[in-house]
């Protein structure tokens, strides 16, 4: 027991290592505030857009969407921070981690979007449009707002899969949070840091975890 | 006189502080087909669940048969397999055909061979009249074929008790008149059975005896024609005059 | 940069070849670990989903009632903390408390306890929303509780359960690369050792290219089911 709270919850290592692991915390919290809210628009514009029913655009959306549901997100970084390069584009590590991540979450969000606008009735769209509204203003104004109450618990759900995701660019170096713990586990000699982190993710993430069951028993058909 | 094959002996039952049964005691003799009738929340399923343990009784006493099912140490899955139950909703098992919703109790409790139980199973779906339906699944079938379906899996372990919880209240009217013939077929074979229901053409016709609870307690007790024409109890002529 | 530079340094066909049966060997511990990480992590789910039903509803004295607290902490946690936080943990903090796990059953240990929270919600949520008649008619008919569980409830519960769950397991399946970062000899972390040792991205794309064509038709298969489930 002591070995567990030596090992695991040692104040000393705690305070020393404070300081680098709200660093840690700082650039996670930019990088999941930032790649959701890009994720999110790109999705949003990709089911707006599938909406359109262009055949073309259709297909290589559905290239794009399937694709990057495919591939795991890890390897995405690493062909983005470790590839681009010989493309002529060397991105810094935080940019990597963010265009990977909004890539990604932008595909699963597509899905997310589009199927709370395919569940808005056809009726609502033949009504508005009938009505005389423009496309952008049935859009808005008729159906999205109906689609958000399809989509708010899969896009909670989604949102936490991100954020929970931005550790992944700890295997690119970029300092977030798992990062820094890792690093003051090894000068520290002491795994306290690990566990602090962990700690961290946990009161950051458990009440999001808790809206989504939340959000999917009300909203459940 | 036939043996005593149901005693309830000063059957309590509270839901939290409510005191839905006061004190109840009954015989019920083989062959009997006893109709439990009464106003809404007066106890009439609460105490049919009793008897077959699907509701906890708080005190008292019921006998299946000699044995007492409330004891203690008491094999209560042998018991019930013993006491066939009916109920409003059916609760057919909706990913099993009608054959296999009679063969399923019959392999895992009776420990019967399949060949066995499918025979048997074909049996009692022949006795309700639906042997032509035994691969169909229950939501291919009309209401009254599910509760039909349903008596039949009862049926199929030869039970000594048939217990109807309101068998007939969530079907179609024009549906009603096949399961009350199937069960009126039932008490003529000879089955001991606890009806409670609302459908007082069936208590005349086929129940040997007719109780009726009020407020928790047997009020009236008799034969259907006695109850019905000269009731004795002032609630009883309450009741009556408001649904016939 | 033109073509011939573009072919040269990312699809280089002589070192998609050269790489091609390592990675492969690669490709052989990634599909291991998933396997046994999507089997155990299924079963326990649903073991510690009847588990949690039955504390709940039983009525059984608060004794048991208080196993109920450890599994909901258990289940919230592995959730709620990012996979590669749980495996780190896993393979380099336990060791200080003299648990050490070899890599490839650190990796196996970690998916198969996140894929089981998960799972449980998923089974719990199925299970309860099964009419309670059901129960009730089984149990009349003589059938124990276990029974009943076993050959009415959860025979249901699979069936509404199913889409979900197939797509939490495609997830889990993704992270098992994670493995890489613990230095398991999966995909990536071959298709990341070949592009060091030739200075040359190809084996990464070649990796890509094999994730892409293992798990797309996965991908569809769950959209299928979810599609058909949903009738």
């Amino acid at each position: 027991m002591e070995s567990i709270i030596y090992n695991f919850f040692n104040v000393e290592v705690m305070i020393r290592a404070r300081y680098l692991l709200w660093l840690g915390l700082q650039v996670t919290l930019k990088l999941a505030f930032l790649s959701l809210l890009l994720a999110i628009l790109v999705g949003l514009f990709l089911a707006v857009l599938r909406n359109l029913r262009i055949p073309l655009l259709n297909a290589l959306i559905i290239i794009y969407v399937d694709l990057f549901r495919a591939l795991p997100t890890i390897v995405l970084f690493m062909l983005v921070y470790f590839t681009w390069p010989y493309f002529g584009i060397s991105l810094p590590r935080y940019w990597s981690a963010v265009v990977a991540l909004t890539i990604n979450g932008g595909a699963y969000f597509e899905e997310i979007f589009r199927a709370g606008i395919e569940s808005i009735d056809k009726g609502q769209t033949e009504a508005s449009r009938a009505l005389g509204l423009s496309f952008t203003q049935t859009m808005f104004s008729v159906i999205l707002p109906q689609a958000v109450r399809v989509v708010l618990p899969p896009a909670t759900s989604n949102a936490l899969e991100l954020i929970k995701t931005t550790v992944l660019a700890s295997v690119i170096a970029l300092p977030e949070l798992m990062k820094q713990a890792q690093q003051a586990h090894g000068s520290l000699a002491n795994p306290t840091p690990l566990i602090m982190a962990a700690l961290i993710f946990l009161v950051l993430l458990w009440p999001l975890v808790r809206l989504t069951g939340y959000l999917e028993r009300r909203f459940a058909k | 006189m036939s043996k005593v094959l149901v005693e309830i002996d000063n059957l309590h039952k509270y839901f939290g502080k409510d005191e839905v049964l006061k004190g109840i005691n009954m015989s019920i003799r083989v062959q009997d087909v006893v109709c439990l009738l009464g106003p809404s929340g007066a106890g009439k399923s609460t105490l049919l669940r009793c008897i077959n343990r699907l509701e906890e009784p708080t005190s008292g006493h019921i006998y299946i048969d000699g044995e007492e099912i409330t004891g203690h140490g008491v094999d209560l899955n042998y018991m019930r397999s013993e006491i066939g139950m009916v109920f409003q909703h059916f609760n057919l098992f909706p990913h099993l055909n009608a054959l296999e919703n009679c063969t399923l109790a019959l392999i895992k409790v009776r420990k019967m061979r399949k060949k066995e139980a499918e025979e048997r199973a074909i049996d009692v779906l022949r006795q309700v009249g639906l042997e032509n339906k035994a691969n169909t699944k229950p939501k291919e079938l009309s209401g009254g074929q599910q509760q039909r379906v349903a008596i039949a899996r009862a049926l199929s372990m030869n039970p000594k008790l048939m217990l109807f919880d309101e068998p007939t209240s969530a079907l179609d009217p024009e549906l009603i008149g096949e399961v009350l013939d199937t069960m009126i077929d039932l008490a003529e074979q000879g089955m001991t059975m606890i009806v409670v229901t609302h459908e007082m053409g069936f208590a005349r016709k086929a129940a040997t005896r007719v109780s009726v609870l009020d407020q928790g307690l047997i009020i009236e007790d008799n034969t259907p024609d006695k109850v019905f024409d000269a009731p004795e109890h002032p609630r009883t002529k309450e009741f009556l005059s408001k649904i016939l | 940069m033109n073509f011939r530079d573009l072919f040269h340094y990312f699809f280089n066909f002589k070192f998609f070849i050269i790489t091609l049966p390592d990675l492969l060997r690669g490709l052989v511990v990634t599909v291991e670990i998933a396997a046994l990480s999507l089997t155990l992590g299924f079963v326990l789910g649903l073991v510690l989903a009847v588990i949690r039903v039955t504390l709940k509803h039983s009525g059984t004295a608060g004794v048991l009632r208080i196993l109920n607290f450890p599994l909901v902490v258990y289940i919230d946690v592995l959730r709620a903390i990012p996979p590669l936080v749980t495996l780190i943990v896993v393979y380099y903090a336990l060791p200080f408390i003299n648990i050490t796990i070899p890599r490839f059953w650190a990796a196996v240990l970690t998916f198969v306890v996140i894929l089981s929270a998960f799972a449980e919600e998923i089974f719990r949520a199925t299970i309860e929303a099964i009419d309670r008649g059901q129960i009730e008619a089984a149990r009349s008919l003589g059938l124990s509780y276990l029974q009943s569980m076993a050959y009415v409830v959860i025979p249901q519960a699979f069936k509404i359960a199913l889409p979900p769950l197939t797509s939490r397991m495609i997830a889990v399946t993704k992270d098992v690369s994670l493995a890489s970062v613990i230095g398991v000899a999966d995909l990536l972390k071959k298709a990341r050792a070949a592009q060091s040792l030739y200075a040359n991205p190809t084996p990464l794309f070649s990796a890509a290219l094999l994730f892409t064509l293992f798990f797309l038709p996965l991908v569809r298969l769950s959209m299928y089911i979810e599609k058909k489930l949903a009738e």
